[in-house]
């Protein structure tokens, strides 16, 4: 049986001359959540960033839905949403025009719409037409997060992304990623915070430097 | 494609939000190509012999200064991040903010400089020369400038570092350039200068967004 899932075979990356971590394996079904835990550096930004494709594995391989992503990176990329310790909004444009933007670059659909709603779900609709510039931390984060909300892709990869969060933003941050998981839908989330995300499966993956 | 163009749009809607630094570019290209009337003298035979070259020069230096800009801000904001797990080929985004370069930094200086040719006393035809020939060529500078941009991407004192990695790139299209606008001024047809110019244009655009999308992936890993 082929798996519907991600799965990673004898993962091992190399940076500088100094080994971040090796023999990674894990396997993620639909609905299954991936927390991936250790200290400062250990490696849990490099192993995230590996997995969509930004840095290379000194060895191993990643299976999505059963074929190897080196021969379809273009599918496992239009069915993976990533993101890292930055936003990725452009400090020039409002919320409304950055998601546009990002969403158009990302390959996806999105009207003005489904926008304003999902800055609503993550409660920043009222700076929606603000530069992001005089935004707060906090609130820009919302504004990148609301991504979450547009989006129909599966795999979600997400990197710390309850940091410089309010507890109340934290609450609808678990609630959507529980609503993606029950959909079907796989994540795989770093954090230091005490979080609990409904899942019907929950694996931890710990890193130690 | 949909992807270019939102691209494009984004960038020159990000540029036209932020005038002042198309203006520096510009305004770059003036005074560099006012100077040398100041410093050389007003004889009119001396200026329109150094006016090919210098005029070029100063295009050439004046696209050079913006080039740090071309990806630093995707890169420290995490949209460049975005853009290569993209699922659209990376090439065709590095055309959409080379373009996006283009338009702002390299037009402006092309529509400019028929202005800045009067004060060198140029002929009519050596104008009109002048600015088929940085039409041409200016493109080609923003194509291989993109490499540079790419390479150097997050490294300390990259603006000299370009300057060093680009400007030998440069040299041809220097020579065809200022050598277009000095044949006009000698009676002799230009045509040869500028479609080695066009030719040397088509090349980089085929060759450089390869160059530059590999050297944007080393960049971020």
């Amino acid at each position: 049986m082929t798996s519907k899932g991600v799965t990673a075979v004898d993962l091992s990356c190399v940076r500088g001359d100094r080994i971040l971590f090796k023999h990674i394996d894990f396997t993620l079904e639909p609905g299954g959540l991936l927390y991936v835990l250790g200290e400062n550096g250990s490696g849990k930004s490099s192993l995230l960033r590996l997995l969509c494709g930004l840095i290379k594995a000194e060895s191993g391989a990643i299976h999505w839905q059963g074929a190897d992503v080196k021969h379809a990176l273009e599918v496992f990329q239009s069915d993976l949403l990533y993101m890292g310790h930055l936003n990725g909004l452009k400090e020039d444009m409002s919320p409304i025009e950055n998601l546009q933007v990002n969403a158009h670059l990302a390959g996806d659909n999105v009207n003005k719409q489904a926008i304003l709603s999902a800055l609503e779900a993550i409660d920043v609709k009222r700076c929606d037409s603000l530069p992001v510039r005089v935004l707060s931390q906090g609130q820009k984060k919302r504004v990148a997060l609301s991504r979450l909300w547009l989006t129909k892709r599966k795999l979600w990869i997400l990197d710390e992304p309850f940091a410089a969060l309010d507890s109340t933003s934290v609450d609808l941050l678990v609630s959507r990623i529980s609503q993606h998981l029950s959909n079907g839908g796989m994540a795989i989330v770093t954090t230091h915070q005490e979080v609990v995300i409904s899942a019907q499966s929950t694996q931890v993956l710990r890193l130690s430097a | 494609m949909r992807a270019v163009v939102t691209l494009l749009r984004r960038d020159l809607l990000l540029a036209f939000r932020r005038r002042s630094d198309v203006a520096t570019t510009l305004f770059f290209f003036l005074i560099v190509a006012s100077l040398f009337p100041l410093g050389v003298g007003p004889e009119p035979a001396v200026l329109s012999r150094i006016a090919p070259g210098v005029l070029w020069v100063a295009a050439l230096l004046a696209g050079m200064l913006s080039l740090t800009r071309m990806f630093a801000s995707d890169f420290s904001d995490g949209s460049l991040e975005q853009m290569l797990i993209a699922p659209q080929p990376l090439p065709m985004l590095v055309i959409a903010k080379v373009l996006a370069h283009w338009i702002v930094c390299g037009l402006p200086v092309v529509l400019l400089a028929p202005m800045i040719g009067l004060q060198y006393a140029l002929p009519n035809d050596a104008l009109l020369v002048l600015v088929l020939s940085l039409l041409l060529g200016t493109p080609a500078l923003s194509l291989i400038g993109a490499i540079g941009a790419a390479l150097t991407l997050g490294v300390r004192g990259s603006g000299l570092l370009i300057a060093l990695l680009v400007l030998p790139l440069y040299i041809p299209v220097l020579i065809f350039g200022a050598g277009a606008v000095a044949a006009s001024q000698h009676g002799v047809s230009a045509e040869a200068h500028l479609s080695l110019l066009a030719a040397f244009s088509l090349l980089s655009l085929v060759l450089a967004p390869f160059a530059t999308a590999a050297a944007l992936r080393i960049s971020v890993e």
